[in-house]
């Protein structure tokens, strides 16, 4: 099992590489000289020249980012353009927000959704089902800003229940997440369902049946485990999806985390700011796929024993 | 060996009908899904509001003419969606913007099938080298979410409508490279290929004549369902601010100009809201239909 | 004419007029139309048949595992040891699955949870009906994979890590963990290599000497059935249209499609002989003919087998044929010929 683990960490590697190379060279498409927007554009174009040289911006681009990321891995993301604070330092007092928002965001997707596309599939074409069903599918229709200002007009301005924005106090972190929660929520129950119905044919669970165990028994000691394969992977490729969301939600209910940090920065212009941001997305969306692949090898004995 | 002319007309002739049966067959299934049938129908009518979105409204003198008396009126016969902050009625630009919404995905979605779809018929068909330096990088790709690859390429290049289609294409070029690279690992190793082998057909046919139409259903499927995926970012992407600019009406644009608004003019973000969720809806309806009317094991 | 009936033993399974059908969306299929089925305390019977001819339905039916829907169990009774199993609650079938009737499945590639160790697999059926703890449960699951010759100690291991054949073993522990009265087994062999049906047969038959088991053979396959079965019921279309011992059905087969099956064995003794195979397929299932089910594939049908279901012809007490060739006077004389 360690060298299960170990194995599939160091694989990890590479990808972080590639996505960070990939986020640079796309960054470093950017129109606009970073040594003007540093110093505006009053400054004199020797000063540019020279912090040009300073910066290293006349390297090539590989040179580059290898210094950038040699610096990043000790913390140092250089500095903002806008408030001229360490980059790192603004997205750290910002991202326990972000993890807050998403982790229970997915808590109530997954709390929710999985009973919902198991017991839709249990009791395929019945009126649960049907009804559940349905809902997943305004779910997975719903853009989420849309829900989320919804969720503003009513259980904000018209009842009053819950505060539209910030994230002062305990009560307003429940619109946002919800927001959030929703699309994520339809998109496991449906694969949830999905996965159940085609796990519940299969011909161990007659086998299961026929040494006498109750159905829901079978579903539970048998099935379960075989339909939540698929169900893992949507999850973690979900989260995707849901860190996408965040940058619109946090915008939304005006929650101070990364993505809207991120959004504030792309305004700016603010580049070291929106690339620290990208970074962080990418490899925290890396790690939680490392997370699924582990999951993986802990439920499916058939994936482990490919690697040891 | 000589195959006489009328043998080859018997195979042709059997090989058509093949197709149209297969064809009449998905079509027969679908027809039996009342859900599919009605996001087919929404869609149909989606289409023909935007192909004649200029019969019924026109851009110049009604969408974008800025008309500040008549701001912000409530849902009435006169304006059944109401008007904005600068008085341009809600329901020309929501057909407008749907326009907009649809075109930005379909070209993006024609773009991502075009490069994607040929990466991976090239990778998967001739495997090797190239197939694993390329599906390393489209792996990397992937593990970005597409959002925010998109976000990332729209932050670099500038918000503007062209780029969003560069961002949006680009972020689905790997998940339709590995779709066609699947279908394409399915059938390349399937007798009827090495048979096309054995008499000689170049790779060029091969790949067109009998390893496309293969993996033709399941990229069907995921077209539609990628062209719902895009008018969601677009729309998001454009709330952000980051997708299309002023003037153009596009829907997730319109919401966000419209939460201004929320408290007393709630119409104002409940139309293109329920325009976006209308259109995602229907294309969501008619993907999971045609997908199980073209793989009925599923059902 | 029914009297051996009423005279003879409580038989384990007695099955009849059993009739299944699955309703879909195009049709009713008519998988099992009126089965009558008899197995003795500690007799094996063969039943015998082509895909499709309703075989597994019969043994999931027993089970009264029929998928359902869209599987619907129409008409009949299928009496174990004098009770009717289809009177029986749901609860009550729990008790009876894995404990008195047992199922080996056709595929043992697939029959196997492959994320639980297949001696968990194997204790769950024992700890469910045998009522002992778990950790007695998994000691006799080991014995249980020694007896069918797998070490005890692979266990632990998953079903990915074994061969078909060990496979099969496994999926026939778990069958009788709990001794059953009657072991149902669909073609147990069909998917396993040549050398390793035979081990598997002969472990078969080595366990049920030692548990004094009654056995439904379902098989399409007439050498496993001279191997092990002492009864043979062959079916067609659903139905059993000739039924004996062995000796019966080899030497004096009657009817037309038991014959066909015969003629389509290679002859080892006359390798120049052509194998003959039955023309035609089984019918549509869905749009049985209105007459005997044989009779469009059959070489000697005449008027009235397109029209009237034939009855039961009886030769010897056991022995019935399902056929319209032999009225009660001439069912001593072969119509058919080799």
């Amino acid at each position: 099992m360690w060298k299960f683990i170990f194995k599939r960490v160091f694989a990890l590697i590479p990808v972080i590489i590639g996505v960070t190379l990939i986020v640079f060279f796309i960054m470093s498409l950017s129109p606009g000289d970073p040594a003007k927007m540093i110093l505006g554009d009053e400054a004199s174009p020797e000063a540019v020249q020279l912090l040009r040289q300073e910066m290293g911006l006349d390297d090539p681009l590989l040179i580059q980012y290898s210094r950038y990321m040699y610096n990043a891995i000790q913390g140092d993301m250089g500095l903002s353009y806008k408030s001229k604070k360490p980059v790192t330092e603004e997205i750290w007092a910002r991202f326990p927000n972000t993890i807050k928002l998403t982790l229970t965001a997915m808590t109530l997707a997954v709390i929710i959704s999985l009973p919902l596309g198991i017991i839709a599939a249990v009791r395929q074409n019945s009126f649960f089902d049907g009804f559940s069903m349905l809902l997943a599918l305004f779910g997975v229709s719903m853009p989420p800003f849309w829900f989320g200002l919804l969720l503003i007009l009513f259980f904000s301005l018209k009842l009053g229940w819950f505060p539209s924005s910030g994230s002062e106090s305990l009560k307003s972190i429940v619109l946002p997440s919800v927001a959030l929660g929703f699309l994520h929520m339809a998109s496991i129950a449906r694969t949830t369902r999905s996965s159940m119905l085609e796990v519940i044919r299969q011909d161990y669970i007659r086998t299961a049946r026929s040494k006498g165990l109750s159905y829901s028994s079978v579903i539970r000691k048998h099935a379960l485990k075989n339909a939540l394969i698929p169900t893992i992977t949507v999850v973690g490729l979900q989260v995707g999806v849901l860190l996408g969301g965040a940058v619109i939600v946090e915008t939304v209910f005006a929650w101070p985390g990364v993505g809207r940090l991120m959004v504030q920065s792309i305004m700016g212009r603010d580049i070291p700011m929106v690339m620290g941001c990208i970074i962080l997305f990418a490899t925290g969306f890396t790690i939680v796929n490392l997370i699924v692949d582990l999951l993986y090898g802990f439920i499916d004995p058939r994936i482990r024993s490919m690697y040891t | 060996m000589e195959i006489s002319q009328s043998k080859q007309d018997v195979i042709q002739k059997t090989k058509q009908y093949k197709k149209r049966s297969q064809i009449l067959e998905v079509w027969r299934r679908l027809k039996r899904n009342k859900a599919a049938l009605i996001g087919l129908a929404i869609v149909i009518l989606l289409f023909l509001m935007v192909i004649f979105a200029d019969v019924l409204y026109d851009y110049k003198g009604v969408v974008i003419k800025q008309n500040i008396p008549n701001r912000l009126q409530h849902p009435s016969l006169a304006h059944p969606f109401g008007t904005d902050e600068l008085g341009r009625d809600m329901l020309a630009r929501i057909i407008h913007g749907g326009r907009m919404s649809l075109s930005i995905s379909l070209v993006s979605v024609a773009f991502s099938l075009l490069i994607g779809g040929s990466l991976g018929a090239i990778t998967g068909y001739f495997g090797g080298r190239i197939d694993m330096v390329i599906m390393r990088i489209m792996d990397i790709f992937l593990a970005i979410p597409p959002t925010l690859l998109a976000i990332t390429i729209v932050a670099a290049l500038g918000p503007s409508t062209i780029n969003l289609v560069i961002a949006l294409a680009v972020s689905s070029v790997p998940t339709f490279s590995r779709i066609v690279r699947g279908s394409v690992l399915m059938v390349r190793d399937v007798e009827f290929i090495e048979a096309a082998k054995a008499i000689g057909a170049t790779n060029r046919t091969i790949i067109i004549e009998h390893i496309l139409p293969n993996s033709f259903a399941p990229v069907l499927v995921q077209t539609t369902l990628s062209v719902a995926v895009m008018i969601l970012t677009t729309a998001g992407l454009s709330f952000l601010g980051l997708g299309v600019q002023v003037p153009t009406p596009e829907w997730g644009f319109m919401l966000s100009s419209g939460r201004t608004y929320i408290r007393d003019h709630s119409y104002l973000t409940l139309f293109p809201g329920l325009a976006i969720m209308a259109t995602i809806l229907s294309l969501n309806l008619l993907g999971d239909g045609l997908r199980d009317a073209l793989d009925p094991r599923l059902k | 004419m029914s009297e051996h009936t009423t005279t003879a033993p409580i038989p384990t399974l007695e099955i009849k007029n059993l009739v299944v059908e699955y309703r879909t969306e195009d049709g009713i299929v008519h998988a099992v139309n009126g089965l009558d089925l008899r197995i003795e305390k500690g007799k094996t019977l063969g039943l015998v048949g082509e895909t499709g001819a309703g075989k597994t339905t019969t043994g999931l039916a027993i089970l009264r595992l029929v998928a359902q829907p869209p599987g619907v169990i129409v008409d009949g009774s299928i009496h174990l040891n004098g009770e009717n199993l289809l009177m029986k609650s749901e609860k009550e079938m729990e008790k009876i699955r894995g404990k008195q009737v047992s199922m080996i499945f056709q595929d043992p590639m697939t029959s196997l949870n492959p994320v639980t160790r297949v001696e968990d697999q194997i204790a769950e059926v024992i700890e469910l009906h045998e009522h002992l703890s778990w950790n007695e449960s998994l000691a006799k699951a080991r014995d249980m994979l020694e007896l069918v010759g797998i070490p005890g100690e692979r266990g632990v291991d998953y079903p990915h890590q074994f061969s078909g054949g060990m496979k099969q073993r496994v999926v026939i522990a778990i069958a009788l963990a709990c001794s059953p009265q009657l072991l149902i087994s669909d073609e147990p062999t069909t998917a396993l290599d040549v050398t390793i049906q035979a081990q598997v047969l002969q472990l078969m038959k080595n366990l049920r000497e030692k548990y004094q088991m009654s056995m439904l053979m379902i098989t399409h396959d007439l050498g496993i059935v001279v191997e092990i079965c002492d009864l043979v019921s062959i079916m067609y279309a659903g139905r059993v249209v000739e039924h004996g011992s062995l000796e019966d059905i080899f030497n004096n087969t009657r009817h037309p499609y038991t014959e066909g099956l015969f003629n389509s064995l290679p002859n080892l003794e006359d390798r120049k002989a052509k194998l003959k195979p039955i023309k035609g397929l089984m019918p549509d299932p869905s749009n049985l003919p209105p007459g005997c089910a044989f009779c469009p594939r059959c070489d000697y049908a005449m008027e009235i087998c397109h029209t009237d279901k034939p009855g039961k012809v009886y030769r010897t007490e056991d022995h019935f044929v399902e056929c319209h060739l032999y009225s009660e006077q001439n069912i001593g004389e072969k119509v058919i010929g080799k």
